[in-house]
């Protein structure tokens, strides 16, 4: 049982999520993820961790709501608890310094990108951020990154903000930099990572991808979480999840993550319609 | 012709008392369990077939020396309260060793009347006891020495580390169970189902433990959360019992399909995170029409038995060797056989083909044949060229063993592993290459049963009260 501190939209159907885990706080490293269980009866979600402060032992996730499982967590509010919060799990991302790194955030992966941005500064990098959404209002934390990086730029699907389209349009934002960076990290939606690996492929530029897929204990046990890296099956939740984005098998990948799409559905018909009442993204029904 | 002897000789009743179960055509629609216990009078019936022999020789087959031919002669008495006590002097989980030991190679393969084929029935009249106990409702708790103001970790909430947790607070030690999972009890809850052991059952296991005083905490990943030699820092002693939870795969082609699972991951679905209840449960799981399991052991037949339960047409055992050389226990291929589950013998996967979208859809296999003995003394499965056939499949379940988790050796500096990953430890006292360490259970001996892992618990609590009171490592 970890007492939650804090829950918010941060924007639509974006949570934050502070979970008082002392042990987890004084351990985690950047590119970790932890295991949350909303209740009793829900399953066992892996999220990467976005932040979290060693001195109140507090670790913060931000994750999308799509399905039952974040459905619930994103139901709960300060002072509730979750069923479980375990970790830090997997391996942290490599630092070191690169020289120029290039950090790619979509979705949740634009919280999960902010401790890695805080260790890449800290050992002398220069970062640039591209954000990337349907729209300028889904991108958040920006504040919080101004702060940090050296350079900013945004790709919105609608052009409400920065340059219009897809993360295809990254090519045309590394062109205009006088050099390649010199690595690129990607966090985010599986079709945002595996769009971005290929458009760093022919130019060479190592790749750090940061995988999420379906994972039940997160200790190596079940096996659920295997990718093909390199032609060779390897275990998300201990050898990764961080692993070079010129190696994945996405189609395999992408496969392996939509195993339960019908199920979800399913799990939303068994029960009754409730009367919903949703204020700021909390359901009061 | 002396009387008395004529009585003796015509008491002994070489009819084993069955064990009454749910028929085969109602059990593979319902997860309850299999076997549904003796009755007092049935227990009492059996335990009079004990010969009560001088030496008994059932003991030595106890891997945690328990002492058969006492509970049993208190069962004959009708004291069955006494008859707990004495199981649990030795054995701290006897609801779940009646159920899953195999007895027929240990306890029940030494008796006297084995020879005659009508051994007693010694593991039901154990699990007789302990349900006896439960139905009961009233818990002896043992008292307890004296505090030591001495610290155990236990890492791992499975039969090795209840074991030691169980010895060691009752010699006054202040003993703390770390579990990675959401539920203490290890292989226990997260791999045997429930038809074969309730997990009411474990739970119940696992509260005696904590009305004993050990604490207990869950959704704690030693080797992430904690480092052995963190802990190493706070309790005087550590003992590590994480089993053997790393799937292996066959590496042949198409093993990422959709639809293609670990037995770990398709029995941890269903057992722990109660996928069996979907979707009143919000684990999700797969209907799934024809589904193979590739193995032949006990994990084999309790996941075809699963597919079974969960409405499968067709649940199949597929396996390399023939009947003869299966290594599930005699009883539970019985069980799968009654239930519908069809044997493959003598075959081998070879290659999954899958649809447009990554969903499994056949699996290729070739014919063996057996040649001469191998070093496991099983004759040897050799392929027939050219045999290749195919079945079409939506599930596969790949049983085929694990190796030992490496959470914790990979992150602990100074404990050696074998060439297979298994912990270094003596086997006498379970002691690791690393002071103050100890180990056993599936981690030391690679994936094995509960209750060898039981007796590897009960000689390390043995080892670690030796050096918590000598200080001699």
């Amino acid at each position: 049982m970890n007492k939650i501190i804090e829950r918010k939209m941060i924007v639509p159907n974006m949570h934050l999520l502070t979970l008082e885990a002392p042990d987890i706080a004084s351990k985690v490293k950047p590119g970790q993820f932890v295991i949350v269980r909303a209740n009793d009866e829900g399953e066992r979600i892996p999220l990467s961790v976005a932040d979290w402060d060693e001195e109140k032992g507090t670790v913060t996730i931000i994750f999308m709501e799509v399905g039952a499982s974040t459905g619930a967590l994103a139901c709960l509010a300060a002072g509730d608890s979750v069923a479980t919060c375990v970790g830090p799990l997997g391996n942290e991302t490599e630092i070191g310094n690169f020289g120029t790194v290039m950090c790619v955030g979509g979705c949740y992966g634009i919280g999960s990108l902010y401790p890695v941005v805080k260790a890449l500064k800290k050992a002398g990098n220069r970062v640039i951020m591209v954000f990337e959404a349907r729209s300028n209002y889904l991108i958040y934390w920006v504040d919080k990154y101004i702060k940090l990086a050296d350079k900013i730029f945004n790709v919105t699907r609608d052009g409400s903000l920065g340059l219009k389209g897809h993360i295809s349009r990254l090519p045309d934002i590394i062109n205009g930099l006088p050099n390649p960076p010199d690595r690129v990290i990607v966090n985010g939606c599986t079709f945002l990572m595996a769009r971005t690996s290929e458009m760093t492929r022919d130019p060479s530029i190592p790749t750090v991808v940061n995988l999420n897929p379906i994972m039940i204990d997160g200790t190596g046990m079940c096996g659920v979480c295997r990718v093909t890296i390199n032609g060779k099956m390897k275990f998300a939740c201990v050898d990764g999840p961080e692993f070079s984005g010129h190696e994945v098998d996405w189609k395999e990948f992408l496969s392996r993550r939509k195993a339960y799409l019908e199920e979800e559905v399913l799990f939303f018909r068994r029960s009754e319609p409730k009367q919903a009442v949703h204020k700021e993204g909390k359901c009061q029904a | 012709m002396n009387p008395e002897k004529t009585e003796k000789t015509s008491k002994i009743d070489l009819n084993r008392n069955d064990m009454p179960r749910q028929s085969p055509e109602i059990r593979r629609h319902n997860f309850n369990e299999v076997a549904l216990g003796y009755t007092e009078e049935i227990a009492v019936k059996e335990a009079k077939r004990c010969l009560q022999c001088k030496k008994p020789k059932c003991k030595t087959g106890c891997p945690v020396e328990i002492d058969i031919p006492d509970f049993i002669s208190c069962i004959v008495k009708g004291d069955f309260s006494s008859g707990i006590k004495k199981l649990k002097e030795k054995n701290c989980l006897p609801a779940v060793c009646g159920r899953v030991c195999p007895q027929e190679a240990q306890c029940e393969s030494q008796c006297i009347l084995a020879n005659k084929k009508g051994e007693v029935a010694i593991g039901r009249l154990e699990r007789f006891l302990a349900d006896w106990e439960a139905k009961e409702g009233k818990v002896d708790i043992p008292t307890k020495a004296k505090p030591t103001g001495k610290k155990i970790a236990i890492v791992g909430s499975g039969p090795a580390g209840v074991t030691v947790a169980g010895d060691l607070i009752l010699l006054g030690h202040e003993v703390t169970i770390f579990e990675a999972l959401h539920k203490a009890g290890g292989v226990l809850v997260y791999g045997i189902p429930e038809f074969r052991l309730p997990k009411a059952i474990v739970a119940r296991e696992v509260d005696y433990i904590r009305q004993l005083g050990a604490k207990v905490i869950t959704d704690y990943v030693v080797g992430k959360t904690r480092s052995i030699d963190e802990l190493l820092k706070e309790f005087d002693a550590v003992f590590v019992g994480t089993g053997a939870g790393l799937p292996w795969f066959m590496d042949i082609p198409g093993e990422n399909l959709n639809g293609v699972y670990s037995a770990n991951e398709y029995l941890t679905r269903m057992n722990l995170m109660r996928g069996y209840q979907f979707p009143m449960s919000s684990t999700p799981v797969k209907k799934h029409v024809r589904v193979a399991v590739v193995g032949g052991g006990n994990v084999a037949m309790d996941s075809a038995r699963t597919a079974l339960r969960m409405g499968a047409d067709e649940s199949r055992i597929i396996y390399r060797r023939s009947h003869a050389e299966l290594p599930a226990r005699l009883e539970e291929s019985e069980n799968a056989e009654e239930e519908g589950v069809i044997f493959n013998m003598l075959t081998l996967p070879v290659r999954y083909i899958g649809d447009e979208n990554g969903w499994l859809k056949e699996i290729e296999c070739l014919k063996m044949e057996l040649g001469e003995p191998d070093a496991s003394g099983r004759r040897r499965p050799i392929e027939i060229p050219n045999s290749n056939f195919r079945m079409e499949m939506d599930a596969v379940v790949c049983a085929i063993g694990n190796s030992p988790n490496p959470l914790v050796p990979s992150t602990t500096p100074g404990l050696q592993t074998t060439r297979r990953g298994t912990l270094v430890a003596d086997q006498e006292t379970g002691k690791t290459t690393k002071e103050r360490v100890w180990a056993g259970g599936d981690i030391v001996t690679g994936a094995a049963t509960v209750i060898l892992a039981m007796g590897a618990g009960r000689k390390a609590a043995r080892s670690i009260h030796e050096y918590l009171e000598t200080g001699k490592w």
